[in-house]
Order: C-alpha cells, then structure tokens, then sequence
C-alpha cells in the first residue's frame, strides 16, 4: 500500500461512500423491494438484481436499497417503494425489469414520477 | 458488486464470549442458502450495543437491532429480515418498563440520550478497515493539525475547548502538554493510558476494540502538540482483542504513512509502540506506569517532579487516557468552541461510563457532562431488574465513593461528584440495589485496594490491612463500639500520608459508606443485623410453616441436604449443615423462605 497524502483522504472516503451511506441511512433516496412470500414468487429477486446491477454500473453511491415484507397487495407483486429525499413515498406495481430500469432512469435519476406504473402515493396511515 | 444491506455483529470481547462468533458463522451459512452473499454483508464490529445483551447484531440501512441471539435464531432471521425484509420482533430488545419489542436502534431510551465523541465511530465501522475510518473524516484532523496549526495552536485549541483527563484526575489536557513542550528536555516521549484497572471497567478497553484509529490519530495529535517522537500504548495483558485490533491498525497507519518518518508527507516523525502491562492497578499512578515501562517494580515515586518534567527515563513525557485522546480528533474537526459548549461550566464535553451492577441495561453509554445520576440509572440503564430499591451508586471504582438515592439529582461533573465525597474516576459506575450491603461492598474494595497496594508507604500497607480486618469483623458480627470512629480517623491517615494517588483515595468507599448509610454499620454493630440481609454470618434461613406446601423443589435442589421433611408437607432447615447459599429460596415458588 502506497503512503497517503491528505489529498488522498477525500478519495479513499469516496471509495467507502456507498457502504458508509448504508450504515448510517442517509441516503438520497430509498428503494424498497417488497420481498415477502407473493413478491418473492412474482419474481422480486429479479427486480432486487436489476436494481443491484443498475446501481453497480453506473457507480451511483447515494441511494440505499432495501427490502421490506409483502405489501398487502400481493396480487399486484413485484412492488417496490421509492422514497426521495423529502418526498412521499410512491409504489410501483406490477414490475418487471425493464420497467424498473425505466422507474430507475427517470424517477430515481430524474426525479420525475412514472406515472403510468405508479399505485400511490404515501403509505398507509399508521395508527 | 455493492451491498445493500450490511449486519453489524458485535464482537466485543464480551459478545465473543457468550458465542458472537458461532454467530457469524451460521450467519454466513445461511446467508448462502438463499444465494445473498453478494447483497448482505457481515461487518465485525467493536462494542456497539448493550453489553449483557450479547450476542447483539444492527441490520443497517433499516436500523434494526437485535439481542440475545443463539445459533437455532438465525435460519428465521436471516430468511425472515434478509431475504423477506420482515423484521423479527422476538429478537428485538424488551422495554422493561412497557414489556415491548422496540424495533430500532434510535427509539431505545438507552441510545436516545447519548452523544458521542470518543464513541464516535462505535458500532458503525470495521475496526480493522482502516478506509472505513477515514470515510467518517478520520485522520482529517491530524492533515488539518500539519498543514495549518502550529503545536502551539494544537495547545491553545485544546485550552478552549476545556478538556480534562479522562483518566480520574481531570487535570486539564491543553496545560498539561504545556509543561511537557516548554520543559526543554529531550527527547519526549506521549504515553497512552490504557491500564484499565478498576473492577467494573471496560471504557478503554471498548474503544480500542472499536475504534482504534480514533485512538492513533488522538494520539498523532497530541504528540505533535507536545513535540513527542516516540509514545506508548501501555495496555494490559488482559486485554487481547483491544492488543489484535490496536496492533492490525499500527500496522495500516505505518503502512499508509500515518505513522514512521514524515507523517502525511511532512516533516513530523511519530512512531508507537504497544506496551503490554500486567495489569496491577498501581500502574494507573503515572510514575508507576513509566517504571513499569523501564522495566522496574511497578511502584509510584514521590512527585514532583512531575512526568512533565522528568518521566520516562528521566525525560518529559505526557501520559493521556485512551478517552482523552480519543476525542482529539472531534475537536479538532469541529473546533474547540464547538466541544466547551457541550457539558457543564467547569467539566467540557462527554464522558463514557461502563454501566454496571444491578442495572437492566449495563453497558457502555457515552453522555454529556451535566447529566443527572438519576437519568443515567433510570433512563439511560432502564432502572433496577426485579423490581427491587435503588440504593446507591458507586463511581470512580475501588478510589470512588458511593452515592445515595438522596444524591441522585446530582449533576455529572468533576467537582460535583467531589463535593458528594466520591470521585468521577475514569468512569467505572456500579449500581447498588436493596440486597446489597454496604459494609459489605466498602469491605470489598477495601480488600481489592488491599491487594493491589504496591506496600511502599506503610500507611497504605498497614492501614488497608486493619482496615479489611475490622470490616470484616463487622461483617461477621464481631464489630464493636468504636470501630466506626476508628475507620474514618484511619482513613483520613491513609488519604493524609500515602504518596500516590491510590493510597490517597482508597478509604473513599468506607469513608463514604459511613457518610451516607451509617445506619448501616450501626445495625451490624449494635444489633448484629445485616439490614440488606446479606452476610451470611448475620442471617439464618427458615421456612415459613403456613406458606411451605411441600412441593419438595427446595429439598431436591438443597446441596447440602439441610432441609428435611416428607413431601406434601410444611419443611424445615437443619440449621446445623445449612450453609446459607440461597438456593432454596431462589427455587420456592411459595416465597415460603424466609431470611432474618
């Protein structure tokens, strides 16, 4: 290993960023994938691994990725839940890859709500 | 390929011990079952959570925690949260107030009203990745203190910031390193504290095993400030994760340049060395640590002059505590004015205390000055298991004194806890409930400081000796009028003509024993009762006639076969071979038991 200038201290933090982010939650947006029994057999993990990849390839460190259990509506399986910084929450539904690449450019990237594959807005109300 | 989830395991020297590494193995099994190895990853952490609540592991980024973990949880965990994202609340920490699963880290009161600084990186990296401790702006300090501050500055810096010696003295840091860099001799040399000798302890060790590059680079700074080439880590022996984990990060540091000649590529050399002590609580005392280092009889010599003047072999050396040094780095960062507004008007800052005793969650919390021994033991440490009385609290350890419910709303500073008799101490604090003696707790400091004093003043010796002698006397029953008096005139010769600092605060628990809970020591006097219905010679058991049902449990477990009877009926004790263990008492279910 080389000796490090102080320089070199800003690009070994960008290096670690990612996992940094993840630990502490602070994350410019959230993807949650919905990954209980119905979504899992929809065919979640696929969309997990389309999220994963898409992240790696265009070496975004900002964004956390998630699961979360079954969202009540399993019928509508693969879901996922995008939570941008200071926005509500939005569901997509009824996903496949290639619409998750799409909600992934525009939503996530753009910041601009894909409207057609949206459920809602919000979560539900807790008590 | 990026994670997206990490499962911060803690690998405390305590959760190793109770299996944290059986843990992770099956952990990593089941991770592989369902094909996660490439979105989940295991990190090692440092002590991060409840210490008695191990093995615990943090599920990040969804802050979730989990305790008590045993090897048949982790197929449901891992298949539950991992895979599924469902968390399990079976697993999850209890209220023990509300008797609910509190799912995460930051709604848990023992977290809530923590601040950390020496804590800073606690939990959250791999103590052994170097790159993880640089992300959470390690070693910007020590860039920052090279490039644009004179030592002088360095000094100045920590004179505002108002830090004191974590160690239990409280002398403030900035002047120390004063005395140290304008003595002219040379070469200097920085030691670091790291003799954790109090029973009940376990700061030092903590942050080290979590958090070792704080430590370097602390001490990075401080060397630099006092104009150190050379410094010691005298750590004991006793501790061998905190000396695997301290040793792996001296390495990296070497190896990115952090340490050797020409730190950071400037002109300032600093190079460390772990000193493996063993463990003898003297060496607390500055001047028998650097004897200890120079390979003498750990034994304290008379001072001044003071380390600052003449230390390690005969040259000006500054000894800090781990935590001192720990939080140097912060206040560089943020800047002195940022550190003095935190804390009280003469104590700065946080300290971290070691939460032990009887207390629901005993632990490392890490608070800021000013705090109320009352929100620590209630608040913070959720209050007294098995719905028992709060009695008292001791800090500083064996030097300490113990604290009365009377004195709870006291607040947490250096001169505060003086004033109330005890001393902050390095932070050890044991919290006392109704079946503790407190003649008997003062009795065992008392023969703990006994052992450990290194015999060269006499008064120490000799006075600690008779001291243990008449304690235990009372304990049996055997004390007798006077003995009181004689304990505090005896104590206050001890404090008055011992030379080191362990002498000088020895008799604190029986001094402030006999302040707050002399009623106490009257009752074993006078009336040969032990009020807390603790030392045995002072109680008996018998079982209460009415209450028995002679469901035999008592008599089954009995070890010495004292308690006779047929089943189905009321039993009785043979007083003769009873030897007072509280078992029977601790398996009747009738609370037939009775201790007079």
């Amino acid at each position: 290993m080389p000796k490090i200038t102080p320089e070199d201290l800003a690009k070994i933090t960008e290096r670690v960023k990612r996992t940094m982010i993840l630990r502490e939650g602070t994350g410019r947006a959230k993807i949650r994938v919905h990954m209980g029994t119905c979504g899992i057999a929809a065919g979640a993990r696929s969309i997990m691994s389309t999220l994963m990849e898409e992240i790696e390839s265009r070496n975004i460190k900002d964004i956390i990725l998630t699961t979360s259990s079954c969202a009540g509506l399993c019928s509508r399986e693969p879901m996922i839940t995008v939570e941008v910084q200071n926005q509500p929450p939005v569901k997509y539904v009824d996903l496949t890859p290639e619409k998750t690449k799409i909600i992934f450019d525009k939503h996530i990237l753009a910041g601009e709500i894909v409207k057609e594959y949206a459920l809602a807005f919000g979560s539900e109300r807790v008590p | 390929m990026a994670y997206r989830c990490n499962v911060l395991l803690c690998t405390c020297t305590m959760c190793v011990s109770v299996g944290a590494l059986k843990i992770r193995n099956k952990l990593e099994e089941e991770i592989k079952k369902y094909n996660l190895e490439d979105e989940v990853q295991i990190i090692l952490t440092g002590s991060s959570w409840l210490c008695t609540k191990g093995p615990t592991l943090i599920v990040q980024p969804d802050d979730v925690v989990y305790q008590f973990l045993k090897e048949k949880d982790i197929p449901n965990l891992v298949e539950e949260h991992l895979l599924k994202g469902r968390p399990v609340p079976s697993l999850m920490y209890i209220d023990p107030e509300e008797l609910n699963p509190i799912e995460k880290l930051q709604d848990i009161p023992f977290y809530h009203d923590q601040r950390l600084i020496a804590l800073w990186n606690r939990g959250i990296i791999d103590p052994d990745e170097i790159d993880e401790y640089i992300a959470r702006d390690g070693y910007k300090a020590l860039a920052k203190v090279l490039q644009d501050m004179t030592p002088e500055d360095v000094i100045q810096e920590i004179k505002d910031s108002g830090l004191r010696g974590r160690g239990g003295g409280g002398f403030p840091t900035g002047m120390k390193w004063e005395f140290c860099r304008k003595n002219p001799g040379s070469p200097k040399y920085l030691i670091c504290n790291a003799d954790e000798g109090d029973p009940g302890a376990f700061m030092d060790r903590s942050i080290i095993e979590a958090d070792p590059h704080s430590l370097i680079e602390g001490m990075l700074v401080a060397a630099y400030a006092i104009g150190a080439e050379k410094g010691y880590i005298y750590v004991r022996s006793e501790y061998p994760l905190a000396i695997k984990r301290l040793d792996g990060a001296i390495i990296k540091a070497r190896e990115y340049g952090l340490l050797g000649k020409g730190v950071f590529g400037s002109d300032f050399n600093f190079d460390m060395e772990i000193f493996r002590g063993a463990g003898a609580f003297v060496c607390g005392e500055e001047t028998s640590l650097i004897h200890s280092i120079e390979g003498e009889p750990a034994e304290p010599r008379q001072r001044p002059p003071f380390p600052v003047e003449r230390g390690l072999w005969e040259n000006p050396t500054n000894i800090n505590n781990v935590e001192t040094l720990s939080c140097l780095p912060r206040i560089i960062n943020f800047g002195a004015k940022w550190f003095a507004g935190i804390g009280t008007e003469k104590s700065k800052g946080t300290k971290v205390f070691s939460l032990a005793g009887k207390i629901n969650n005993a632990g490392l919390v890490e608070v800021p000055m000013g705090i109320t021994l009352r929100e620590m033991v209630f608040k913070i440490g959720g209050g007294i298991p098995n719905r028992k009385k709060f009695k008292a609290v001791q800090t500083g350890g064996p030097s300490g004194g113990v604290i009365p419910e009377s004195m709870l709303d006291l607040p947490i500073d250096y001169e505060r806890i003086q004033e109330a008799g005890a001393i902050m101490g390095s932070g050890g604090m044991i919290v006392m409930d109704e079946d503790d003696c407190m003649v008997d707790v003062a009795r065992y400091f008392i023969e703990f400081t006994r052992d450990e004093s290194c015999g060269k003043c006499s008064s120490c010796r000799e006075g600690l000796d008779a001291m243990y002698e008449i304690l235990t006397n009372i304990c049996k029953g055997k004390g007798k009028e006077g003995d009181i008096e004689f304990l505090e005139e005896l104590g206050e010769a001890i404090i008055n003509a011992s030379m080191c600092g362990l002498g000088k605060s020895a008799p604190n628990p029986v001094l402030t024993s006999i302040r707050h809970f002399k009623d106490e020591y009257i009752a074993h006097i006078r009336d040969k009762i032990c009020p807390a219905k603790s030392c045995v010679e002072l109680i008996e058991y018998s079982i209460d006639q009415e209450k028995c049902t002679g469901c035999f449990i008592c008599n089954v477990n009995c070890p010495t076969n004292a308690i006779i009877g047929e089943k189905k009926k009321p039993q009785t004790i043979d007083k003769s071979k009873c030897i007072k263990c509280s078992v029977c008492k601790e398996v009747c279910r009738f609370d037939a038991i009775k201790v007079e």
